[in-house]
């Protein structure tokens, strides 16, 4: 690609982030058609590259083709085509309401790309969780630099070959590597940093961040609690979250870590997630297609650690050769246990009882806000109880996961799962500055006499009475219309 | 000391009194009534603090205050119900909204400028959105922070809202603590150590700092004018003002006659000796004072230029011809001196923007509407006055707040608010239509696949009441034209309708 070395001893990392911010100077982005090409082009990466993109996800992850298509390249799709089809809309000025003094001037809130925005990806969906930032950094008008994860080395490789193919080469650089990389990118003066991964790295992230007082979106984890009611359907809802903690092989943010429940219930618990396990993948999740592998052997170790202590109700088969961990329910869990003090990120879920919803919010409240609290029960009114009597980044009731899948809704954590959020039109506003602009007339310089001095007690009672007469504007024009729409009416009767 | 009263905000927090509405809103009411009737107290303070006159106190800080708490009480009902979403194929059928939610204990450190709109507007907001907040005035305002320190507990909950004096050693004891979010206003060097004091806990941060605010003059533009409201904005409060604007920038011809128009408003606003003013503020201290003396060093003021250490008083000063290298042009200038820089052309000014940080704010002066787009379209800036100066700071609805180092996130009305809970997505399903759910089930093939995406790329629909009541008058007038339609057809068809003949229509 021909990169001329302005200066020697800048390193690799130094002379992509100049080169993309060069390049976002020159202004060539902040044009909605070349937005909206640089996002078409992307979908035809997507669309021609699936092939290389599921054999990537395949050698790194297990990931079975459907698993790919459904988790990590259907929803970049929709993204894209909800961006191209409203970009207009998202990047319009916003007007607002108005006040007694305003009311004949223009006032809105114009967005506008911010610069250059890193985006760091994540191992376990090393397409969608890169992709999804990178199309609301391209929508708002941003260059920006992909650091992939170097644990998926496959996807990683990938997307640094082929991306350059179809995506301008200086907007859009992607940087291969591990730690050292990142911290040489750290050092560098970005307009926004997109992180998803580790709270510990996180924190990292923000440190660096603030020397050049970069704001960041951080996307962590923690351990999401999963409580079932005893008195909801039991059956349906272990088969939900049996589901949604073996997507592959519980390596993501938002699967349920642990359930919460009644010791009455604990064993058809069992039983059901037992049963719900053998519909998915027969007798044999190992030789299944639809089951993955853990990433790599040091996530296993872990993984296989954490067991200490508890029983096995069922599972706890592995392979080591394999990166195979076969699901796992495990029983006699406490708040100590080795496996309550981090987040799982695999296939193990732990089973700890309590003796109702008081004792399971409490339970929740004593520990990090979770990325997101799922709640099984038929009952609303203690769903709306632990609504109000918790926090987390989301909440679901009577699912898991899905709430990722509706674009609308605003993704993201609290406290230490993270800070910001995406999703839809959420990572355009992020990646966006929202400038507000009032445009006033070099008229009706009477107006301003009142703030002018020499002051006098007289201008400051007519100040007073303007700033605090509020002026509904939204109401007067809908009583106009409503007038407007009567007339209408009363002629066409007439 | 620091430490308890943290932790005594925190479980008053926690004890969940600050989440009832009603509880906000009492809260609301009694900061109100602080404001009414210490409003000479106040005023005393702040003439104690940085000679501000009694006019310009209830002017630049307590009206906005007023303002800020009386939308608060008026529209807390609405900011805090929860927020419906767009729905797609997916969410039909599920409840899906927004649920806005009180994020814990916030730190409010203010700055001496505006000790009490700076440190008010965000208490309000953290008020409304039911968090509990530790206030750390500035101790550059002492007579501000001590007043506030004796008047906040009389007023609101004690506990919940306590006052912390101090300087930077308590300040930085305070930022070792956990807080669930932390509201700084002040400098950007300042600034920076609070984000990093955040980093280790991982609290997200608003950061209100400054830069150099451009204030262009178009050659064609009414110049009288707009020097009449750019002396008004860069003398206020003595030039400490985040968001006066630092220097002006126009055409080499126009220099001239802008330099007397602001010497002649001047003369207007404070006289023939601002000394004599009582409108006319001081530098907050000697350490500032000496800064912006220093600042001048070597340069002849066109207006003003004199001082009075033993005051802290500067008089209005405006230099012209400035080098854009110089000093003066290197930092914010945060006190009353205008330097003129000239510029060849509206371009020239862009580039000399852009050469720079991106500013808190950028004032444009210029009749051309075609010009003052492509400046806003050039540039970029926290926020943007055309044709004034400051007054984007006065509209609630908009957002303030600045970008890269003039700082993050913003606030005012409902943004504080908004920036000071935690929007929490909230998706209630059912345990029903599991039918639906097969699809995503394994083991996968190829129908099941087909489903899923169907589902997962379906469109978002707007579901809301408010697209429904239009959706249904729409429909109605779609209805009631179509039978007026139809009805006006038939007749002109000279339809022999006997009831129509028996209304006498046919007469």
């Amino acid at each position: 690609s021909g990169s001329v070395q302005i200066a020697s001893g800048m390193s690799r990392e130094q002379l992509a982030v100049q080169r993309a911010r060069r390049s976002f100077q020159t202004g060539r982005t902040r044009p909605l058609d070349f937005r909206i090409q640089q996002l078409r082009r992307l979908q035809s990466f997507i669309k021609e590259r699936q092939r290389d993109i599921k054999d990537a996800l395949q050698t790194d992850l297990g990931k079975s083709e459907r698993a790919s298509e459904m988790y990590e390249i259907l929803v970049v799709e929709a993204e894209l085509h909800l961006s191209i089809t409203r970009l207009a809309e998202w990047a319009a000025p916003r007007p607002v309401e108005k006040n007694l003094f305003t009311l004949l001037d223009e006032v809105y809130v114009k967005p506008e790309p911010l610069g250059v925005v890193l985006i760091i990806g994540p191992w376990n969906y090393p397409w969608s969780l890169t992709l999804l930032p990178l199309v609301g950094a391209i929508a708002a008008g941003n260059a920006a630099i992909l650091k992939p994860s170097e644990i998926s080395s496959n996807s990683s490789k990938v997307i640094e070959e082929l991306l350059p193919l179809y995506l301008d080469k200086d907007l859009y650089q992607v940087v291969e590597g591990g730690v050292p990389e990142a911290q040489e990118l750290l050092k560098e003066r970005f307009d926004h940093i997109f992180y998803t991964g580790s709270t510990a790295v996180g924190k990292l992230v923000m440190e660096a961040a603030a020397r050049h007082l970069t704001p960041v979106t951080l996307e962590l984890g923690g351990k999401s609690p999963c409580y079932i009611d005893k008195n909801c359907d039991v059956g349906i809802a272990c088969r939900r979250i049996a589901w949604a903690k073996l997507i592959n092989c519980g390596q993501t943010c938002i699967a349920p870590d642990f359930i919460l429940c009644e010791p009455s219930v604990l064993n058809r618990v069992v039983e059901e997630i037992k049963k719900s396990i053998k519909e998915f993948y027969a007798d044999s999740t190992k030789t299944s297609d639809d089951y993955g592998r853990i990433i790599n052997q040091r996530q296993f170790k872990r993984i296989m650690g954490l067991m200490e202590g508890c029983t096995i109700a069922f599972g706890g088969d592995a392979d080591e050769a394999q990166g195979y961990i076969g699901p796992t329910v495990l029983k006699n869990v406490t708040g100590e246990s080795k496996v309550m003090q981090e987040e799982i990120f695999g296939p193990l879920l732990p089973i700890i009882t309590v003796n109702g919803v008081d004792e399971a919010i409490q339970f929740i409240n004593e520990r990090e806000k979770p990325l997101v609290l799922y709640v099984f029960s038929h009952d609303n009114k203690l769903i709306k109880k632990v609504i109000a009597e918790t926090s987390s980044g989301a909440l679901v009731a009577n699912d898991c996961v899905v709430h990722f899948l509706d674009s609308a809704l605003p993704f993201g954590g609290v406290g230490h799962s993270g800070m910001g959020r995406y999703r839809g039109r959420h990572t355009f506003d992020q990646l966006s500055n929202l400038r507000s602009c009032m445009i006033k007339q070099l008229r009706m310089e009477g107006l301003n006499s009142m703030r002018y001095p020499p002051h006098t007690a007289k201008k400051l009672s007519w100040a007073r009475r303007f700033v605090l007469s509020h002026l509904n504007v939204q109401r007067l024009r809908n009583m106009v219309m409503l007038a407007m729409l009567a007339s209408l009416a009363a002629f066409v009767v007439q | 000391m620091e430490r308890q009263l943290f932790q005594r905000a925190k479980e008053a927090f926690l004890s969940g009194r600050a989440r009832p509405l009603e509880f906000r809103l009492q809260q609301l009411h009694a900061l109100q009534r602080m404001i009414t009737e210490k409003e000479t107290e106040i005023s005393t303070a702040l003439k104690q603090d940085i000679n501000r006159s009694q006019y310009d106190t209830p002017l630049l800080e307590l009206i906005g205050i007023e303002n800020e708490i009386k939308l608060a009480i008026e529209k807390l009902a609405q900011w805090a119900a929860p927020r419906p979403v767009e729905k797609n194929l997916l969410t039909i059928s599920d409840e899906v909204y927004i649920q806005p939610e009180p994020l814990g204990v916030v730190l409010i450190i203010g700055a001496w400028n505006y000790p009490w709109a700076l440190t008010l507007l965000p208490l309000v907001g953290a008020i409304a959105a039911g968090n509990a907040a530790v206030v750390k005035p500035s101790e550059l305002s002492e007579c501000s922070s001590l007043l506030l320190r004796a008047l906040l507990p009389c007023y609101l909950d004690k506990d919940l809202y306590p006052v912390v004096m101090g300087g930077v050693s308590e300040t930085q004891q305070l930022l070792r603590l956990r807080f669930d979010h932390i509201f700084y206003t002040g400098g950007s060097t300042v600034g920076k150590q609070v984000m990093e004091a955040a980093a280790r806990h991982l609290t997200p941060v608003t950061l209100e700092l400054g830069g150099k605010s451009p204030c262009y003059i178009d050659k064609n533009c009414d110049v009288r004018m707009a020097c009449r409201r750019i002396t008004w904005g860069k003398f206020v409060n003595c030039g400490q003002t985040c968001i006066a604007p630092d220097y002006i920038l126009c055409e080499p011809c126009i220099q001239g006659r802008v330099v007397e128009c602001i010497r002649q408003t001047l003369l207007e606003f404070y006289g023939a000796d601002p000394k004599c003013s009582p409108d006319y503020g001081r530098i907050i201290n000697q350490r500032h004072f000496n800064r912006i003396m220093s600042l001048m060093d070597g340069y002849t003021p066109v207006v003003g230029g004199q001082s009075d250490s033993s005051q802290c008083y500067i008089a209005p000063t405006v230099l012209k011809d400035v080098p854009p290298h110089s000093r003066l042009m290197q930092e914010e200038i945060f006190g009353p001196v205008l330097p003129i820089v000239t510029v060849s052309d509206m371009d020239d000014a862009i580039n000399f923007i852009n050469e720079r940080e991106k500013p808190l704010a950028l004032y444009i002066f210029c009749s051309d509407k075609k010009a003052i787009k492509r400046m806003i379209e050039e540039t970029t800036s926290g926020g943007v006055t055309v044709n004034d100066v400051m007054m984007h700071y006065t509209l609630s609805s908009l957002p303030f707040g600045g970008v890269g180092q003039s700082g993050m996130g913003c606030y005012h009305g409902k943004h504080t608010f908004d920036q000071l809970s935690h929007h929490r997505a909230c998706l209630i399903r059912s345990l029903n239509m599991e039918s639906v759910n097969r699809a995503r089930y394994p083991p996968q093939d190829r129908r099941r696949a087909k489903r899923a995406r169907v589902a997962l790329k379906s469109p978002l629909i707007d579901t809301s009441k408010r697209t429904l009541v239009w959706a249904v008058i729409a429909t109605i007038l779609g209805i009631g034209l179509f039978i007026t339609l139809m009805v006006i057809l038939l007749i002109a068809a000279g339809l022999n309708c006997t009831c129509w003949y028996w209304r006498g229509f046919y007469n």
